[in-house]
């Protein structure tokens, strides 16, 4: 069960680092100047063909490593970090590409008299952001980011790899300990399965409650 | 003309591409290739080679037969899912939804170490031909990936099978064809010239879900470049030579695929 909270505690937080980025991302990626957009294109683009597991390996052993000796070159001590913040840290990165993708296509389906209206107003970027781009994004964006938020659920089952103590890792340990393999594999499977299956759900009821007003998709077609 | 038009067309095009601030990028890029190349150790390389050619052929050979084994119980799936009747529709249904909604990792490590633990318990299936395969890993491994790959893309023929225009089937039946002429000439083709472009995704997304095999000490090129780590304690080097290995196989493949999509006739539907 702790295993489970650690999953769904690290889905979590590199979901909220992933949208983050993506948000940045999209923005950068849409208006922001050459050396940026090349830059963020590399970025989108390497962390989507090389495979997960190699990026976790590389990032969480590099990671680490990376900022402990800048810390030593400046003069501090050695910081030991937690599996945890390394875990979001790096599912985060692996997100934010692909939550910059869906957010820049998101972006580029509102229409676009909307966002000139609001600069007719004098809005200035921020409030742009906040008040019209963001809310006017979601409907376009859910679809996608349920997507990914279920792949976040689902690669933190990668993280036992690396050794972080999380619901896969915690079923492989209690079925060697118990020597009952199958029953723990097939209870953690149901567990991971409750958890899709209830986002399911809520996401369902989100995107009906992003896409209030508008007409539905069945009655357009 | 045309011929000149098309000389300047793609100068052009070479020049939009090869802005000053992309020069300096590629140079900064060239540069940091250059000092990993001089300054990180490489000297392992020689010893490693031949076992890393093996790894990425059996990376490859697993992502063929998986993807090859995965499509054609996809193409049941999304039949049953799209046309059967309630009673086939719901156990495929339930089938794409376990799959994609458990982590790989874990499903590998079920079968493999859970059913591969229960095996053993039965003398009929040791003293039968099979054991010899279920002792080994790789078969556990191509399982759970080729399951893996018909569960998602059982999902995408789904769609793809009820987005072919009704008037279509209809047309060849009113030609007199029996249904398996219907479905192997018009019905099938029709479903996976829609579900190509998303199958290269699938297909790149299968690559990526390949070293998850070595957890299960199946010797692909990931597992090989664990072992180099063991062996040389370099944190680095391996994972970055990994990395640039599996995007040459992605960008590889991407490509192909698009050679193919490119030559399906544009007008579907």
């Amino acid at each position: 069960m702790l295993g489970l909270l650690h999953s769904l505690e690290i889905a979590v937080g590199a979901t909220i680092v992933g949208l983050a980025i993506g948000v940045c991302g999209a923005y950068g990626k849409l208006y922001g100047g050459p050396v940026v957009r090349d830059l963020l294109a590399v970025y989108t683009t390497v962390v989507r063909a090389v495979p997960e597991l190699v990026l976790i390996l590389l990032l969480y052993y590099a990671g680490t490593d990376l900022i402990n000796q800048v810390l030593t070159a400046i003069g501090y001590q050695r910081v030991d970090i937690s599996g945890l913040v390394a875990g979001i840290a790096v599912l985060g990165f692996c997100q934010g590409a692909y939550s910059t993708e869906v957010m820049r296509g998101a972006i580029l389906a509102i229409p676009q008299g909307q966002i000139e209206a609001a600069r007719a107003f004098g809005m200035s970027p921020g409030l742009l952001l906040r008040r019209i781009t963001l809310p006017a994004m979601l409907p376009f964006a859910i679809p996608g980011l349920a997507n990914l938020w279920l792949i976040a659920t689902k690669d933190t089952a990668l993280l036992a790899v690396v050794g972080f103590f999380e619901l896969t890792l915690a079923t492989r340990q209690a079925a060697g300990v118990t020597k009952a393999y199958l029953i723990f594999y097939l209870a953690a499977g149901v567990l991971y399965l409750a958890v899709t299956l209830f986002s399911n759900f809520l996401l369902g009821r989100a995107e009906k409650w992003a896409r209030r007003g508008m007409p539905s998709i069945k009655e357009a077609r | 003309m045309a011929g000149e038009a098309a000389i300047i067309n793609t100068a052009a095009r070479a020049s939009l591409w090869l802005q000053p601030h992309r020069i300096v990028l590629i140079l900064i890029a060239l540069g940091l290739v250059l000092s990993a190349a001089f300054f990180m150790r490489w000297d392992w390389l020689p010893q490693y080679w031949e076992m890393g050619l093996m790894g990425i052929w059996r990376a490859l050979w697993i992502l063929a037969v998986t993807c090859a084994l995965g499509f054609l119980i996809a193409v049941p799936v999304g039949l049953a899912q799209a046309a059967g009747s309630t009673w086939v529709a719901a156990p495929a249904k339930v089938f794409c939804t376990i799959i994609r909604g458990t982590p790989l990792l874990l499903q590998l490590w079920l079968l493999y170490y859970g059913l591969g633990s229960l095996f053993p318990q039965y003398p009929w299936i040791r003293d039968s031909w099979m054991w010899p395969y279920l002792r080994q890993a790789w078969p556990y491994g191509v399982l759970a990936l080729t399951l893996s790959f018909a569960g998602y893309e059982g999902e995408v023929m789904r769609g793809a099978f009820a987005g072919v225009p009704k008037g279509q089937l209809e047309a060849a039946r009113a030609f007199g064809m029996s249904r398996w002429k219907i479905f192997r000439r018009i019905w099938l083709p029709q479903a996976f010239y829609r579900a190509l472009p998303t199958l290269t995704g699938e297909t790149v997304l299968q690559l990526k879900s390949t070293p998850l095999v070595a957890t299960i000490s199946v010797i692909d090129i990931f597992a090989v470049a664990g072992k180099v780590r063991q062996d040389t304690y370099l944190t680095y080097e391996p994972l970055l030579l990994l990395a640039l290995i599996y995007m040459a196989i992605t960008g590889i493949l991407v490509l192909a695929l698009s050679r193919i999509e490119a030559r399906i006739p544009v007008k579907v539907g």
